[in-house]
């Protein structure tokens, strides 16, 4: 049992990854990666979002009539959605200044009603909870790695604090201005995925058009 | 007036919501596979958003804000706290409402758009059209002008995309990009072409 929960924490990292493979809750991931701070809050917020959101859903599954569901868990993540807004307000305001919309957006990621609907309906709290929180950290695992490559690369530090000297300040490193913009995050989550389906090429989708091989006569 | 207009080109080309805040990207990865599926999906998403987010605008105004409530004598309340949760049940409620509607007064429209609505509730890029409406402080016609001109250029967005992709099945691709990898490269390379259009004003 122990065993099996473990392998629920750890196989949405990256043999089942929400991002990479199941396709979900990509908007938030492209949108606050460009500071590894912000990028940190979103992962922590979002784990925690999913992780209690399963939780009570599984709690409540068995009195949930199945034809008003979608509204019952939207009720409950929009809940915490906003308890989690509000701490940030309090505690962090320049961070939710600058996370703007998307700490609300949290409230239709793909991966909180993922994971309630095809998780947390069917499982008990516990296992839904270890499930949820599992995926928020997968999500996470893409956000730091996005952004510690676009905050590095494009303004040469990583939490706020200067690794690399830029130009600017005198130093050495001309940063790249693109890894700032919005397009270059789409890149780079590209070729994340290229990267881990070329170590899992379990992961890698079938082609829709065979390119037909002519042979030689 | 032109404050509209110049409302309008900026949140068609140069605050895209798909393409400059990845909103919607799940179903715009997800129903960007054929042309005709993804105008179906565009048009109803730029329908749905040009009610709620005058709706929204509404509820705001008249029921949230601080002292909104003093035609009901609660002139001290401050209710925007529940904002979120607000926005949320107003557009699942539209949804279904327009979806009934479609279904009695417009049959065709109906089974040409019907699959598509259930799925904009959980769109991000109709929530974050509201969100933003509350965040800039939009007044009402303002709000009109986002939401149908924001929808606009979603629609625009993943039309586009529908047509490089439709294409793009036919090309040699290494492996390991196949599907989603090419898919984020290719909407890397439309996001740049739409930077361009960051210096227009009107």
């Amino acid at each position: 049992m122990a065993h099996k929960r473990r392998a629920m924490l750890i196989d949405p990292l990256v043999d089942n990854n929400p991002i990479t493979l199941q396709v979900l809750g990509i908007c938030s991931a492209l949108a606050v990666t460009s500071s590894l701070k912000v990028a940190f809050v979103m992962a922590i917020a979002v784990t925690l979002v999913t992780g209690f959101s399963s939780m009570f859903i599984s709690m409540i599954r068995n009195q949930i009539p199945a034809s008003i569901r979608i509204i019952v868990q939207m009720v409950i993540i929009a809940s915490l959605v906003i308890v989690v807004d509000q701490l940030l307000k309090a505690f962090a305001y320049e961070i939710s200044k600058t996370l703007s919309v998307f700490v609300g957006l949290i409230i239709t990621n793909c991966i909180v009603m993922g994971r309630a609907e095809a998780f947390a309906m069917k499982n008990p709290p516990l296992d839904s909870f270890i499930d949820g929180v599992g995926n928020g950290l997968g999500y996470g695992l893409i956000l730091m790695m996005v952004g510690v490559i676009r905050e590095l690369f494009g303004s040469g530090s990583l939490f706020g604090v200067t690794i690399l000297e830029t130009v600017n300040n005198g130093g050495w490193y001309v940063p790249n201005g693109m890894l700032l913009l919005p397009p270059s995050a789409f890149f780079i989550i590209g070729l994340l995925i290229w990267g881990f389906r070329t170590w899992k090429p379990g992961q890698v989708e079938d082609r829709e058009f065979r390119i037909q091989t002519v042979e030689a006569h | 007036m032109e404050d509209l207009i110049s409302l309008a080109v900026k949140a068609i080309f140069v605050e895209n919501l798909a393409l400059s805040f990845f909103l919607g990207m799940c179903t715009f990865i997800a129903v960007s596979k054929k042309i005709s599926t993804a105008i179906g999906l565009g048009i109803s998403v730029m329908v749905v958003q040009a009610i709620t987010v005058p709706a929204n605008n509404l509820i705001l105004t008249y029921l949230l804000a601080p002292g909104a409530l003093a035609w009901a004598g609660f002139g001290d309340v401050d209710l925007t706290f529940l904002g979120l949760i607000s926005y949320i049940g107003v557009i699942a409620a539209l949804v279904q409402i327009l979806e009934m509607v479609l279904d009695k007064y417009f049959p065709p429209l109906y089974n040409a758009l019907g699959v598509f609505l259930p799925l904009i509730t959980v769109n991000c890029a109709i929530l974050g059209g509201s969100l933003f409406m509350v965040e800039r402080g939009y007044d009402f016609s303002e709000s009109v002008t986002y939401g149908v001109s924001s929808g606009f250029g979603w629609a625009l967005a993943i039309t586009a995309m529908a047509g490089v992709r439709e294409k793009l099945k036919y090309s040699d691709i290494p492996d390991g990009l196949q599907g989603l990898g090419i898919t984020f490269i290719t909407a890397g390379l439309m996001a740049m072409a739409f930077m361009s259009f960051s210096g227009v004003k009107l």
